[in-house]
């Protein structure tokens, strides 16, 4: 089982999210980070997709995804080629018997504190998925109260981009 | 010019070329219907009983014309009424547009009286759907949606078109006819491929769906299969492509197929598979599915290719087109020991046919043969008539088996039957199973409505046959909700609808009733008893391999 990154520049439209979803489930993708934003253009929104599966899986994967209509562009990204980050957000209690290990941790990290009140401290950690991971399992030695992450957005090294696949 | 949507509606579908629509009226489509009042010299709206009928029957029509069928229902349950009918489509690839009427722009969201979701409802079913909320799009959403249902692989496409759209105005500008996406041939690099492994191999197979008829490659396919001494063999939607005395042609493939070309193409080293998607009816277990067999796979749709099976080598095209770049590089040889082998799968098929006399489905079948003109078109219901009829029947040109593939949609027979005669204007024959039959035979209605010329055959065996069959082989004959011993007259319920019938137990009965069917000028009904034992075999277990076959059922 691979890890797979794909980006996909779609219409941007009401509903288009929807049916992109709707093809994952119905088909069994098993998607494990799915991040939308709007783009440079208005017209299109991007889609960065990521999903554990064999190779024929990937390749079914952007298969189905070229028969929407409202799929303009895909680009398969490898982690050799691409620049990926995610960001977290991780609010932990603030209890004394811990708070300088964490800090600690946190500085180690280099995750920048957001929030930090009686009760509690936010951090916010910009980095690739692994070690947003590796902080995540570090945190759960102390209390945490809430994680929130975005999900990986990825561009391609280069002048490269995902408009030119198609010549837009 | 300034029109009104619904105007401007039934406006692009003249425009579009179509002079036939099939629906059912209702409150948010009333504008429609108004307008389809209004330009009823240039378009004909067909009536049904019932929205489901009326999908069947735009299906039935385009699956025998290649042209989108089009439907017409209200919001609400006129819209899900069409739900089963554009999933038939659907699995089957047939191009059809379904036009919806929606509430209001203002009131969407919420849950106004009849209104459904049913972008959302369809989502899944269609190739694409529309929810057109602003009248300056609505002609162009049209346009492209005749565009997309018969480009590539072809699909349904629903467009819904709230109240409000359909009564504002807004300038129309008429267009031409789209044509559909250009065809493109696979890419020179795997055509290669597959003519290297075509080159090489000894026991070729050729595999044919319904994807040819679409392409229609048939010229091609049959030279290929000429040049490398290849048999051929066809999914159910292959069936009609070519006609059935093709020479060559070894029948259909699958759980019901045909045992000579099941164990040809299990035998097979190389199958070539032209526009098929190798469905679970088909394989059976896939991993003793052909195991010695390198795949070369034509399809239009990439995401059928390696999707059920590994495949060796495969192509992304359209078929035609591909076939067309790949003869040449295909060398001539005769495979006198590959055809040998075919003969003996030929004789052991023979040999285990059913040679029963008397009032049996395969002489049913076979006698209502003899009757069909070149162009006469067959549609089928689901269930064991469906695979007695894709076993037995030959036919003579293509787009004349009318079935519901991959859906297996009961009660699709009389609505895709009623579309079907309006494309073939001449008789057609259904031929249908008590169980089916019952429905959706409200649709006798339109059928006598339009005197429509329609021999339906009804396959009266008092059960669900095939269930019934399952539970025969798998379920140590505990019947349940099977044996459905209904009291139903079918020949007075003809009468009822103004149609005409008979109930026959001969086959000289039948012949004659056949006769007098195609000598009158409306529906006719022939009620065949036949016996509730009777099997559809071969049968390939589910998910069983070769050495599971049944061929013969004793107690």
């Amino acid at each position: 089982m691979n890890r797979y990154t794909v980006a996909v520049l779609v219409q941007n439209k009401f509903g288009v999210l929807n049916k992109v979803t709707s093809m994952f489930r119905r088909r069994q993708f098993n998607i494990s980070s799915l991040t939308v934003s709007e783009t440079e253009s208005n017209e299109f929104s991007r889609i960065t997709v990521t999903f554990d599966g064999d190779e024929i899986k990937e390749q079914q994967l952007v298969n189905q995804l070229y028969k929407l209509p409202d799929v303009v562009s895909i680009r398969e990204l490898d982690g050799k080629n691409t620049v990926s980050a995610e960001l977290l957000l991780i609010k932990m209690a603030n209890e004394a018997e811990t708070r300088g290990d964490i800090i600690a941790a946190a500085d180690a990290f280099e995750a920048k504190t957001v929030d930090y009140s009686r009760e509690s401290m936010v951090f916010q950690l910009t980095a690739d998925s692994i070690r947003i991971d590796e902080f995540i399992n570090l945190m759960r030695d102390y209390n945490i109260l809430e994680i929130c992450r975005t999900g990986i957005v990825s561009l391609e090294k280069g002048a490269e981009t995902i408009r030119k696949v198609t010549n837009l | 010019m300034i029109l009104s949507g619904s105007d401007i509606i039934v406006r692009t579908l003249i425009e579009q070329g179509v002079d036939i629509v099939f629906g059912y009226p209702g409150g948010q489509v009333i504008n429609i219907y108004d307008s389809l009042y209004k330009y009823q010299n240039e378009i004909n709206h067909i009536l049904t009983a019932h929205e489901q009928g009326a999908a069947h029957a735009a299906d039935g029509y385009a699956r025998s014309t290649g042209k989108p069928g089009i439907v017409i229902a209200t919001s609400g349950p006129g819209a899900t009424n069409l739900v089963t009918g554009i999933a038939t489509a659907y699995l089957d690839s047939i191009p059809m547009i379904a036009i919806t009427g929606n509430v209001a722009t203002t009131s969407i969201g919420t849950d106004s009286f009849q209104e459904v979701d049913i972008t959302g409802v369809t989502l899944p079913i269609t190739k694409h759907n529309y929810f057109v909320s602003d009248i300056s799009e609505l002609a162009d959403t049209i346009r492209e949606a005749f565009s997309l249902s018969v480009s590539g692989r072809p699909g349904p496409v629903l467009i819904d078109i709230p109240k409000d759209v359909q009564t504002a105005v807004c300038e129309f500008t008429p267009a031409d006819k789209i044509t559909p996406d250009e065809r493109f041939p696979a890419k020179d690099i795997r055509i290669q491929a597959a003519a290297e492994c075509i080159n090489k191999c000894k026991k070729p197979f050729i595999y044919f769906g319904g994807g040819l008829t679409a392409s229609g490659a048939q010229k091609e396919m049959l030279a290929l299969a000429e040049k490398i001494d290849a048999p051929l063999g066809c999914s159910m939607m292959g069936i009609s492509a070519i006609p059935t005395d093709t020479d060559g042609f070894l029948g259909m493939q699958g759980m019901h197929g045909h045992l000579a070309c099941t164990t040809a193409m299990h035998n097979a080293d190389c199958i070539i598979a032209l526009g098929v998607r190798f469905n679970d009816r088909v394989m059976g277990d896939m991993k003793k599915f052909a195991l010695n067999a390198k795949i070369v796979h034509i399809d239009i749709d990439g995401a059928e290719i390696s999707k059920n099976t590994l495949d060796f080598t495969g192509l992304r095209g359209d078929l035609k087109e591909t076939l067309i770049k790949l003869l040449p590089l295909i060398k001539e040889s005769k495979k006198p020991n590959w055809k040998k082998d075919i003969q003996e799968y030929k004789d052991f098929e023979n040999k285990n046919s059913d040679t029963r006399d008397g009032f049996t489905p395969k002489n049913i079948i076979e006698h209502l043969n003899k009757h069909f003109k070149q162009g006469t078109a067959v549609v089928t219901d689901v269930g064991q008539h469906q695979m007695w009829a894709a076993q037995y029947i030959s036919l003579k040109s293509q787009r004349k088996f009318i079935s519901s593939g991959g859906l297996g949609t009961m009660g699709f027979g009389l609505g895709a039957a009623i579309g079907s005669t309006f494309a073939n204007k001449e008789r057609v024959v259904l031929i249908t199973g008590d169980g089916s039959f019952g429905m959706n035979l409200n649709e006798l209605a339109t059928a006598v409505r339009y005197n429509l010329p329609i021999t339906v055959i009804i396959m009266n065996n008092s059960a669900l046959g095939m269930v019934r069959q399952w539970q025969t082989f798998f379920f140590e004959k505990r019947y349940s909700n099977t044996d459905i011993n209904s009291t139903t007259d079918f020949v007075a319920l003809a009468k009822a609808f103004g149609a005409s019938g008979e109930k026959v137990n001969t086959l000289d009965g039948f012949n004659s009733a056949v006769e007098t069917s195609f000598k009158c000028d409306g529906t006719y009904i022939i009620d065949c008893e036949i016996s509730k034992e009777e099997l559809v075999l071969p049968m390939l277990p589910s998910g069983g391999s070769m050495e599971d076959i049944i061929i013969n059922f004793e107690e």
